[in-house]
């Protein structure tokens, strides 16, 4: 069950059981490999489970890709405060819906790799943010909590080896901001989603300032393979220094949209072509938005490259949360950037002067220029305005809003200049974006 | 403040995840789902949510402000979010978002003169991939073409269920 068709160029690892009948229960998942991962694991000592995760090259999913041994390993081990972990469900980037399938066809998964990321540092008690919209999800996981509670895979004595582990789901309320790791450890604690500042990193003093194991869904879903297979099979997966799979969420304007399980380091014009079934009308391709909307765009030229964090990186963007918008030749890049700024002008959360102001700002700029009464000089503006909130701002949403733009106003500065002297927008049938 | 035996029920759960000590974490779950049950935040509901997770009515309100899915404005029954996002953007979400707006005669978080239906026009709700994608309440539909959000929204404002509306079938289990 997924909603849409797979492609034979999959490789399914986290995706393997989304076909099985009842994928959702506990009993497919005990049939289908099953908590064997944490049995193995427990074992395990803790060094040796988080060299696993280290050898696997697993890399974070939520968009950053920071190595996750590594940073498992940076949880202190003599630490008297209790440890948590925190699972990122807060899934909103633009162009990204992965986590949602993860949970929703398979959310035993999850909560092993919750599970031994535990066993790995010792935690007690861990919690899973979802996103509010995602309503029924939370009705998901917290059915699959209930069994994993009910056949002894949670609790205070799990399967009588003497490991205490409790696991909740925890409801957001609808802030993209929240996704931003130090942000949702706030909104856990009851608060509003404003960003903290850093070190001390979550490893360190994370959920109610006790440290904590803090990844994306889809990271936490790798984990169970990768102790079960090793870490070298997982690695083996991908491309040097970026083990795996990853699930490219691809959306826009292909013939076959969805999410697909393909290897690190899949060519991103043959995900196109091959997987996604080439451009809609057989239209030329202009543009490919990586991984979410916070990813400088490339241009259709630039788009025969391996999709996996360094080579996306030398590439000027990056892999980001997988989400894989492709643009094709009829696309407005004003409106489209105009689109991508609104989201971040609503969605800053006003803690940072750069971020609050210069998305405001650019917003309004945008604006001016999609309706015809931009000039010149705001060209210039705009990417001023935009390297004036890089790195000025105590979480990335200020840089996630202004990367994106530099790059269209650099890459397409000619449709910007299409829009000076109230000419009409070139691409554009009747509708305007309104502000 | 009385709530229904099930949204009790929820409160209790909810305030035995957390640590003794770290009651306030139930606030924005329990806003999220009381303002399902009232309507809306009240002043009323802040202060009752105040007082079951031990902090001041100040510390619920400045959540309320802060979370788009929290609102002290009643919406209609069903209500209807049109995501205009980038994924959606691409494949028709503004001009199904024109389309609802156009008609039923109101805009951005307005809701109908009988308070069946309210519109809002959302930010990305993770339905990239099949795109264009609505929202009424909770439940997702996706890949939806104008012919399916007219369906959606006459049979609506006549009265009925989203569930007994042909052709147009909610995803997701």
């Amino acid at each position: 069950m997924r909603y849409n068709p797979p492609s034979p160029l999959e490789t399914p690892v986290l995706s393997r059981r989304f076909r099985l009948p009842n994928s959702q229960s506990i009993d497919t998942y005990l049939a289908n490999d099953g908590y064997k991962a944490f049995e193995k694991a427990t074992g395990m000592t803790q060094d040796e489970i988080i060299g696993e995760v280290k050898t696997s090259i697993l890399r974070g999913r939520g968009g950053a890709g920071f190595p996750t041994g590594m940073k498992w390993s940076f949880v202190p081990r003599t630490s008297p405060k209790p440890k948590y972990i925190v699972v990122n469900a807060d899934e909103s980037e633009p162009g990204t819906c992965k986590d949602r399938l993860l949970i929703e066809f398979d959310p035993h998964q999850l909560i092993e790799g919750v599970l031994i990321a535990a066993l790995a540092v010792g935690a007690q008690q861990g919690y899973i943010y979802i996103r509010g919209e995602f309503r029924y999800l939370i009705g998901v996981m917290d059915k699959a909590i209930d069994e994993a509670y009910a056949k002894g895979y949670l609790g205070d004595n799990i399967q009588g080896k003497g490991i205490k582990f409790h696991l909740a789901t925890h409801s957001g309320a609808g802030a993209y901001e929240c996704g931003e790791e130090s942000a949702l450890l706030e909104s856990l604690e009851g608060k509003r989603g404003n960003p903290r500042i850093r070190p001390p990193f979550p490893a360190v003093a994370g959920c109610y300032q006790s440290p904590t194991i803090l990844n994306n869904v889809e990271t936490f879903c790798a984990v169970p393979s990768i102790i079960l297979n090793g870490g070298l099979w997982f690695a083996g997966l991908g491309t040097p220094k970026n083990g795996g799979t990853r699930m490219f969420c691809l959306s826009g304007h292909v013939n076959k949209p969805g999410v697909y399980e393909l290897p690190m380091g899949f060519n991103l014009m043959r995900m196109i072509n091959e997987v996604g079934g080439g451009i809609r009308g057989g239209k030329k391709l202009k543009a490919v938005v990586p991984g979410g909307s916070s990813c400088p765009i490339l241009k259709a030229d630039e788009c025969d490259l391996a999709m996996d964090y360094d080579t996306v990186a030398a590439a000027k963007s990056m892999l980001g949360s997988g989400g894989v918008v492709v643009l094709d030749e009829d696309t407005c890049m004003v409106k489209f950037a105009l689109r991508i700024m609104r989201f971040y002008a609503h969605e800053s959360c006003g803690w940072c002067i750069p971020c609050r102001e210069g998305t405001t700002w650019l917003k309004k700029l945008l604006t001016r220029f999609h309706e015809g009464q931009g000039q010149r000089s705001d060209i210039v503006m705009i990417g001023d305005l935009s390297r004036n909130m890089l790195g000025r701002t105590f979480c990335p949403l200020g840089d996630a809003a202004a990367m994106p733009t530099i790059a269209i106003v650099e890459k397409f500065r000619e449709e910007f200049e299409a829009h000076l002297d109230g000419k009409p927008c070139p691409h554009e049938k009747g509708s305007r974006l309104a502000a | 403040m009385t709530f229904s035996p099930e949204l009790e029920a929820r409160f209790e759960k909810f305030l035995a995840k957390y640590p003794a000590d770290r009651k306030r974490s139930a606030v924005i779950p329990m806003l999220v789902y009381a303002q399902d049950e009232t309507e809306a935040i009240t002043q009323e509901l802040i202060e009752e949510v105040a007082k079951r997770c031990g902090v001041t009515p100040l510390q619920v309100d400045e959540v309320v402000g802060f979370y788009s899915m929290l609102h002290k404005k009643p919406q209609g029954k069903y209500h209807v979010q049109v995501c205009t996002n980038i994924s959606c953007l691409l494949v028709g979400g503004e001009e199904l978002w024109n389309q609802a707006c156009h008609k039923l005669g109101i805009g951005h978080k307005q809701t109908s003169a009988d308070g069946r239906v309210s519109l809002e026009e959302v930010e990305c709700m993770g339905a990239c991939s099949w795109a264009p994608a609505v929202q009424v309440n909770y439940d997702f539909y996706h890949f939806v073409t104008p012919g399916q959000l007219d369906k959606l929204l006459d049979g609506l404002a006549a009265g009925k269920k989203p569930e007994e509306i042909a052709d147009v079938k909610k995803v997701s289990c």
